[in-house]
This record gives C-alpha cells, structure tokens and sequence, in this order.
C-alpha cells in the first residue's frame, strides 16, 4: 500500500427530485465531473427527497447536485435539506441547477443550497466551485 | 486521525448495521487510507456468514435490472442484501460515471438493502481492488446475501472469481453465436448462465448453444453448470433462477465451498505478500543512485527497461554490508 490515503476522489451524486423527466442537464454536468475526475454516481429520474438522502449517505459522497425543472424546488429541496440534517451528513455540499427563478435563489441559500446554476452555466464554472468547495476530509 | 477506538466504533457499527459506519468503512478501505489494514483486520473475524454472489457480463445484458428483480425476491424472502457494483474508471481523467443505481432506484430506502457504487480506479479484471474487502464490509454488517456487480465485462475479465462463492454470467440473446459460446475465460467461470431479455426473439437459440457448449466440457466433475431464461423486463424466470442459486448454495455446503475457499484464501495470500514483497523491495532499490542512473540510462536509449531490471536485482538487492 505505497500510496497510501493518496486515492482519494470526490464523490458526487447527481439527482433528479420531482417528477420531471429531462435530464439532459444533469448528464452534462455528471459528465462534466467525471471529465474533472471525480466520480459521480448518477441516481436516475423521479428520486423522492428519502431515495436522494439514501443514496447520499450509502455512498458516503461529499456532494450533492440537485438538478429540477418542475418548479417543485420550494417544496422538495427544504426536505432534503432536512433529511441529510437529521441523518448526519450536514457537511455535505449542495448544489442546484435547472429552472430555477432568481427570486427563489435567496431561501434556498438560506436552508443550505451553497450555490443555484441556471442554463449557460459553463460547465467549467461548476467544476471550479466543487473543487473549492467540496468539503475537505482529514 | 482516527484513533483505535474510533475504529473499535466504526467496526461496532458495522456489526450492527449501521448504514453510515459502513459508508465509512468503505470507503476508508476503498481511499487506501492508513487504517485501512486495520480495520480489515478487526472486520476479518466476523466475515464468513454472507452468501456472495457474482454476476458479470456483458455491458447492456442486463446486470443491474436483473439484480433489482433479484433482491425484491431475495427481500420478499426476508432476506437482507448489500450489492457492490462496480464501473469502469476513465483511463483519461481518473474520474468515473456510476450509473447502476438508475437501476435499483426501488431499493434505495429499503432498510434491508445496501447498494455501493464503486469505480474500479484503473485496477484490471473487472472489478476495482477494494471490491473483495467492501464484500466483506457488507459480510460483516450482517447481510445474508452480498451480490457483487462487475464492470460490463469483457471476455477476460473474471477476477470475480476471486471474491464470490457463486457465479452468475448474465447474457442476452443476439451478442454472439456458438462460437463465442465456445471461447475461454467469461465463458468457463459461470456456475450459473443467465439468458436474459427472454422476452426478446432468439433467446431459446442462445440458451441453447450455451447449453451444448457445456456439455462438450465433460471432465468437470461436481456441480454442472445450468443455463436459465430471465425477463428482468417482466419478471419471468426471476423466482426459477434464485432456486438455482439456492441449489449453487446447498452443493457448495457439501464440503466443496472448503476447497474453493483454500484455494482463494492462498492466492489471497500470496497477493498480498507479492504486493508487499514488491514494495519494499522497489521503494528500496529506488533509494540507490543506480536506480536514477539507469533511468537516465533508459530515457536516452543507451540501455533498456529489462536489462536495467536485471543489473537492479543482481547487483543492487545483495545486502550491502556498508553504506
């Protein structure tokens, strides 16, 4: 074991809550990521907040990117926030993107969504904040 | 850090089930981090329980549905399930997309379920290098079944072998005739075929010529590897073929798991001590003054990479008496 502790990656879930069923944008951005090496574990369509906590936790990822176009943001995103709360995984990042208006982006700041990306974003921008951001183990 | 009680509490916490200890532990094992011997070490003990399944094949068989349809059945069976599933790491970037998840959405919130993703980080033979251990991570949190998923694998790609007591080889009709049938390696591992997609056309024809093909292999004695049809799409086939990884399970318990386990445990064995041996030997030999002379040597051709390794090992590894 010569390398030893130097095999960590980030690890990100990209999930889709809701019941909207375009996820060409999630893609891009798992593919993204995949491309800046870390490893991404996609969850597929229609995740309730409990499957996104679970996924989280069971693949003790340091990131969570919530991708949602129906405009259920308002409802589900609090639940999820709440869900990693009480589950232990508080220090988790957690990103949005999709469609999300402006006018909303302040509460979802407030609950703990670090940062909300509209369309256009370069994916670049998105790589740079996870590497900053993601949190840093030991 | 964490100190030894921290993993004294860890390893409790996998004992009991504990979702985020074995998170942890997984992943502590899977960074290669300096504990991770250690809490192998301390897990070890209580492994041994689990039934660990492998299935392997193809990209877009039909692994990951097939193993949802699986576990439901294993769970309406009051059986509890970790699945490791394992997918390839880009060569290029180092980073990975794991996808199988999308597959198993169902099983997410089931409290009687674990499902770990893992990237195989450039380790060869379908499956990433801490795959063995997070089976047994998932052994010792006390799951009757662990099903490891490899990576779409190729013709060559058996190391599963290594780390499942009962193979399953998933197939799909139309991926290939008799004579791909007929080839080694994927091909010789399976305890189990799996002819899946049998709603689609074709799917007798492939189970058949899967079935002669292990009828020519004569001289293996003990269990006779079986052939059977599945609809991961509709279900069908799903309950048939757990009776038949029940069966796998009952012959292995008739003396022949001791001989496979030996034979695993050996080559466990002289892996790791092959490793280690390795190590220490080139981290020394990399402190020599020859080592970077050589180097140079090889970069600009005046030697090359063999017959350096060879000057290496007979000049350089002779205990030297003074330094």
């Amino acid at each position: 074991m010569s390398k030893k502790g130097k095999e960590r990656k980030i690890r990100v879930v990209i999930a889709k809550p809701g019941l909207d069923s375009h996820d060409r944008g999630a893609k891009i951005v798992a593919r993204a990521l995949r491309d800046a090496g870390m490893e991404v574990i996609y969850t597929g369509l229609r995740q309730t907040p409990g499957q996104i906590v679970e996924t989280a936790l069971q693949e003790d990822v340091d990131v969570i990117g919530l991708s949602i176009l129906s405009g259920a943001h308002s409802k589900l995103f609090p639940e999820i926030m709440g869900l990693l709360k009480k589950k232990g995984l508080g220090n988790v990042l957690v990103f949005a993107g999709g469609i999300i208006p402006q006018e909303d982006v302040p509460a979802l700041k407030k609950i703990g969504i670090k940062e909300v990306f509209g369309p256009g974003t370069p994916t670049s921008t998105l790589v740079e904040f996870v590497r900053e951001k993601a949190p840093k183990r030991k | 850090m964490p100190c030894l009680t921290d993993l004294q509490q860890l390893v409790k916490g996998v004992q009991k089930g504990d979702k985020r200890s074995i998170a942890r532990t997984i992943s502590i094992i899977e960074n290669n981090e300096p504990e991770a011997q250690r809490i192998i070490s301390l897990l070890y003990p209580k492994t041994g329980k689990a039934h660990i399944l492998g299935i392997t094949g193809p990209p877009g068989a039909g692994k990951s549905t097939l193993i949802e349809k699986l576990v439901k059945e294993m769970r309406n069976r009051g059986k509890t399930v970790g699945v490791v599933a394992v997918d390839p790491t880009s060569p290029f970037s180092g980073g990975a997309f794991l996808g199988d998840r999308v597959r198993m959405q169902d099983l997410s919130t089931d409290p009687g379920v674990y499902i770990r993703s893992m990237a195989t980080r450039n380790h060869p033979g379908g499956l990433a290098r801490a795959t063995k251990d997070a089976a047994r991570v998932l052994d010792a949190s006390g799951k009757n079944i662990v099903i490891v998923e490899t990576v779409g694998a190729g013709q060559s790609e058996v190391e599963v072998v290594k780390v499942a007591h009962t193979i399953i080889v998933v197939l799909a009709p139309g991926l290939g005739d008799d004579i791909q049938a007929i080839k080694a390696g994927q091909m010789e591992i399976g305890d189990i075929f799996v002819v899946n997609k049998a709603d689609r056309e074709n799917a007798n024809k492939a189970k058949s010529d899967i079935e002669t093909m292990l009828e020519m292999a004569q001289e293996k004695k003990g269990w006779k590897p079986l052939v059977a049809k599945t609809s991961a799409l509709t279900g069908e086939g799903i309950a048939e073929l757990l009776e038949r990884i029940e069966e796998h399970r009952k012959y292995l318990k008739t003396g022949a798991i001791d001989e496979r386990r030996k034979e695993r445990i050996e080559n466990e064995l002289v892996e790791a001590l092959t490793q280690k041996i390795t190590e220490s030997i080139v981290n020394e030999l990399k402190q020599k003054d020859e080592w970077s002379k050589l180097t140079q040597k090889i970069l600009s051709r005046e030697t090359d990479p063999y017959s350096a390794a060879d000057k290496l090992l007979t000049k350089q590894l002779k205990p030297t008496k003074k330094r």
